[in-house]
């Protein structure tokens, strides 16, 4: 089969390729909404993503069998620096960032990418439905990342990798029966892991759960972040004209607070363009995995997609008061570096398999 | 598929998994879109049917309300004299949400702005009160270095703001503490008890004297502002704005410069005097000293200065003029011969002979005169003039106390006046009914004698004197004293007298019965043989008083006399009016510890009508 079959561009998917770049600009252009036209922000963004474009095209160049024989160093890697962070990192209050001199990145961004494409490694030579052995094997390699993570402590990012690595599972064949089991058990652990969340984390999902019990402190951001959204009507206030946002009630709004803005300002048409925009995004990459002839290629592509999905989910639900406070950003419109460049690189990723769809021999 | 059914070592079927991968592809996209449907149904919920709340509370979140305070309406004499004013002036304040460490932010401030103990105090209480975003004053006129010193570490004090602001300020000082009074600042006592809406944004009400009275007047409404805030509270730009409702400035009846005569005339001796026109009962000058300068309470008075104010043994708080209660003594005495002659118990020239020594058949009670040896033979004008105690003794027997009781009311004896302070003692007008209700014992005979000459139980205020003492000058009037005379809304704007209520009339007998009493008060001062006959030697226009020595009673002060130093134990009165035969002024006068009152009142009472007669026209 061609690598070059009509639809595409240059081995891109067309689709997938111009709904990034048209989030990437309407991110763009939101973000200076947001920030009440801080042009020195919105091109720091500009260059993040300009480094995540520039990656993206790079791995969608990669061989896929090439990726594949990577992933178990690009694994180990993530957790070396994990366990560094841990050791030696920087950061206001939480161990997230390791500081290399001239850049300064969280390894957890490495390892979003690293265990999906570990465990599709590891699944791409085994027999699926995954055996039992194996299941246990991959709860390893999953745990071993996200309690590093959990540990530094950053909740929303572990459960990101957390995530990513499930999905692997669940796209490899994991039994209905076994995905009920593991909710019945997660269910269960919440006593626990309430037990093991520092202080912070316990107060947010109280604010959560009764934001009026403090309003001017904790509660604060949910309900000015609620108030922002739902006076955006359904068409919205206009861009620019957020008052919520331009006059400061709504704190990280350039950040995890960004949607609330732009809901704001686009009210539930743009709120519901945006959802759909996100919704091609997501079921493109999905059909790309579908199409892919080997384990390894559809596991990833699929798993990244459904990834990019609880970006959207978690973040869109937080700031319409559905979840706490977590910190997560949504996809190319929230200000911050390293997460829009390990997107656009997963979508690197995505174009990889896309491009070489027969893939490596099992 | 079930893991359980693959028992042996499988191989990889890649048909099989092709299948199977885009089930649940399928699967997991479906999973995809029911929860972003419910994402967006709940956008919908909150935009859509939750809209009207939250785009209502969004405006809330951008306007804020921001109260104007009004400008207080300023305090003048009956002529025009600026007598309280309002200063520009800066305070301190602290925004409670900028504030990080509360504590350290106070003490920082301390080594550049002087925080007394009291300000810290007051501030604390406030602070525990207001709402986040509201400036809480901190020190009131700060002093130019320490707005200085503010401005260069402003960089340090997110929270500290310094505000313009109208300080009220007291043009005299101390010359009018006890009647006008002060504003200070608003307590949680106070705002129980004001109106949040008109209060808004003001700091200081009136505590005392006439600040307090016509508070209502003086202080306005507070205007409004729509202002639109930044999420910190710092206003952007005005929406809209009501303007504030000023406060009505005020005329007194005083005359300021008789009020300052009369404080000269007391030459540093404690008391109090007041000076009334018995034409209308405006209050020309009203006087208690020692006093403090009423513009130490305004910004908040240090602990030092209040404790040297209230451990003074001059008592320089007490407003004498109004809460002080004295025995009346002599001072009564014209009443007491009117009202034998308007009774019909007296005729003008029936006798009383005066031995020295009074006593009541069957008592061994002595009650004296104070000219040892007695008068001699004396009618109802040389008992006035040369103040002859038996006369009275006799008098009173022959009145009975309850005849006494019920006509010294008609003169306002034992109730407030109704000045327009608030505070007026209430004196003690003897009667049965009274010492039941007070000391729950049955009146004695006795007591009616020393009643006669206006001691025992006893007790009057300035104000009441003053009062009497004008109804014996007017022929019976009895206008309504006070203190207001006109208001007016705005500088320029026209002055409305302001209406003290109905004169009253106290029944007239006989008008020879009225004008033989003055004629004998006339005698006092410029008789040959008047008690202050001293003081009426050189006088241009001729004075009707009458002097009184007596013990020092304040029930109200919950202290006996002989608690007192002996210089204390007595008080000099004098009441008095000019021109006897046109009377325009009325005084009442008491020196503390003065001795007596021909020695000290008089002469004291006659530099005080001197300095109002100054004041009159030339005569033609």
């Amino acid at each position: 089969m061609s690598r070059r079959r009509s639809g595409t561009w240059l081995g891109f998917d067309p689709w997938l390729l111009s709904a990034v770049l048209l989030l990437a600009g309407l991110g763009l252009a939101i973000l200076y909404g947001a920030s009440g036209g801080d042009r020195e922000l919105v091109l720091n963004q500009a260059a993040r993503f300009g480094l995540g474009l520039v990656l993206m095209v790079v791995l969608s160049r990669i061989p896929t069998p090439w990726l594949m024989s990577w992933s178990p160093w690009l694994y180990l890697l993530a957790l070396v620096l994990l366990v560094a962070v841990a050791v030696m990192g920087v950061g206001r209050g939480a161990h997230r960032w390791l500081d290399l001199g001239v850049v300064r990145f969280q390894p957890s961004e490495i390892a979003k990418l690293g265990l999906p494409m570990m465990l599709a490694w590891v699944l791409h030579t085994r027999p699926l439905p995954p055996s039992v052995g194996t299941l246990a094997w991959l709860a390893v390699l999953i745990m071993a990342p996200v309690l590093l993570i959990a540990e530094q402590p950053d909740l929303g990012t572990a459960t990101l990798v957390a995530c990513s690595g499930l999905f692997v599972v669940f796209l490899a064949g994991l039994s209905w029966r076994w995905i009920s089991g593991l909710g019945l058990l997660v269910a269960t652990a919440v006593p626990v892991i309430w037990q093991l969340m520092h202080d912070y984390q316990r107060s947010r999902v109280h604010t959560f759960l009764d934001p009026g019990a403090d309003p001017l402190g904790q509660g604060w951001n949910i309900i000015q972040s609620q108030i922002a959204v739902g006076s955006g009507g359904l068409t919205g206030k206009g861009y620019l004209h957020g008052t919520q946002s331009q006059l400061q009630f709504l704190p990280e709004h350039t950040t995890d607070f960004v949607f609330a803005v732009f809901a704001e300002e686009f009210g539930l048409i743009g709120v519901i363009v945006m959802l759909v925009l996100y919704a091609v995004i997501i079921s493109r990459g999905l059909i790309i995995a579908a199409r892919a002839r080997h384990t390894y290629g559809r596991l990833l592509a699929g798993a990244i997609s459904l990834t990019v999905f609880v970006y959207v989910l978690v973040n869109g639900a937080m700031v319409a008061g559905l979840l706490p406070v977590v910190g997560m950003p949504m996809p190319l419109i929230s200000y911050g570096g390293t997460s829009a460049v390990t997107l656009l690189a997963g979508f690197g990723l995505i174009m990889s398999v896309n491009r070489y769809r027969r893939g490596p021999g099992t | 598929m079930r893991l359980s059914a693959v028992s042996e070592r499988r191989i990889k079927d890649g048909g099989m998994e092709a299948v199977m991968f885009r089930n649940r592809a399928i699967q997991g996209f479906v999973i995809v879109l029911l929860c972003l449907l419910a994402l967006a149904g709940r956008y919908a919920w909150l935009q859509v049917v939750k809209y009207e709340e939250y785009a209502s509370r969004s405006e809330s979140n951008r306007v804020r309300l921001q109260p104007v305070a009004p400008a207080r309406g300023l305090i003048h004499d009956r002529n025009g004299v600026l007598l309280a004013e309002n200063r520009p002036a800066f305070r301190l304040e602290l925004v409670p949400e900028r504030v990080d460490d509360l504590d350290r932010v106070l003490a920082e401030l301390d080594q550049r702005v002087q925080l007394d103990e009291m300000d810290l105090e007051k501030f604390r209480q406030a602070y525990g009160n207001a709402r986040r975003y509201q400036p809480v004053p901190l020190k009131f006129r700060l002093s130019e270095l320490e707005i200085a010193r503010l401005a260069i570490d402003q960089h340090r004090f997110p929270a500290v703001q310094v505000t313009p602001y109208q300080s009220r300020h007291y043009v005299y000082g101390p010359m009018y503490a006890h009647l006008i009074g002060y504003v200070g600042r608003i307590d949680e006592a106070d705002q129980a008890r004001l109106d949040r809406g008109r209060y808004a944004g003001s700091t200081h009400v009136g505590k005392t004297g006439l600040e307090r009275n016509y508070e209502d007047m003086l202080h306005g409404a507070a205007g409004l502002e729509r202002v639109e805030t930044h999420a910190n509270g710092r206003p952007l730009r005005v929406l809209s704005s009501t303007p504030p409702e000023p406060g009505q400035h005020l005329f007194l009846t005083i005359d300021h410069r008789l009020q300052e005569a009369a404080i000269r005339a007391f030459e540093g001796q404690s008391g109090a005097a007041i000076a009334i026109d018995p034409r209308n009962g405006e209050v020309l000058a009203m006087v208690s000293l020692p006093s403090f300068d009423a513009n130490l309470f305004v910004s908040g008075i240090s602990r030092g200065n209040y404790a040297a104010l209230l451990e003074s043994p001059y008592r320089p708080l007490f407003n004498r003029a109004v809460q002080g209660g004295y025995e009346p003594g002599s001072t009564l005495k014209p009443h007491m011969v009117l009202m034998g002659l308007e009774l019909g118990l007296r005729r003008p020239g029936d006798t009383v002979l005066s031995t020295g020594q009074f006593r009541l058949p069957g008592h061994p009670q002595v009650y004296r005169d104070w000219r040892s040896g007695g008068h001699g033979r004396a009618d109802a004008r040389r008992a006035i003039a040369e103040s002859v105690n038996t006369y009275f003794y006799q008098l009173a027997v022959d009145a009975g106390i309850d005849r006494m009781s019920d006509y010294m009311a008609d003169f306002g004896f034992g109730r407030p006046t109704g000045l327009d302070l608030l505070g007026e003692g209430e004196g003690v007008l003897p009667s049965r009914d009274w010492k039941r209700a007070q000391l729950n014992q049955p009146w004695y005979l006795g007591e009616t004698v020393i009643a006669g000459i206006g001691q025992g139980y006893w007790v009057t205020t300035m104000p009441q004197l003053a009062r009497a003492t004008a109804i014996l000058a007017s022929g019976g009037r009895d206008p309504q004293l006070h203190l207001l005379r006109a208001v007016a809304s705005g500088v320029d704007a026209p002055e409305r007298m302001h209406d003290a209520g109905p004169v009253g009339q106290v029944p007239v007998q006989d008008r020879a019965h009225w004008q033989l009493v003055v004629d004998a008060m006339t005698d006092v001062v410029h008789g040959a043989s008047g008690t202050a006959r001293a003081v009426g030697a050189d006088s241009p226009y001729t004075i009707a008083g009458k002097t009184g020595t007596a013990q020092r009673v304040s029930r109200r002060e919950g202290r006996s006399p002989q608690d007192l130093a002996q210089h204390l134990r007595h008080q000099a009165l004098f009441v008095g009016f000019a021109p006897a035969e046109d009377p325009r002024i009325a005084i009442a006068v008491v020196v503390e510890g003065g001795g007596s009152g021909s020695r000290t009142a008089a002469p004291l009472a006659r530099r005080i009508l001197d300095g109002w007669w100054q004041l009159q026209p030339p005569q033609p």
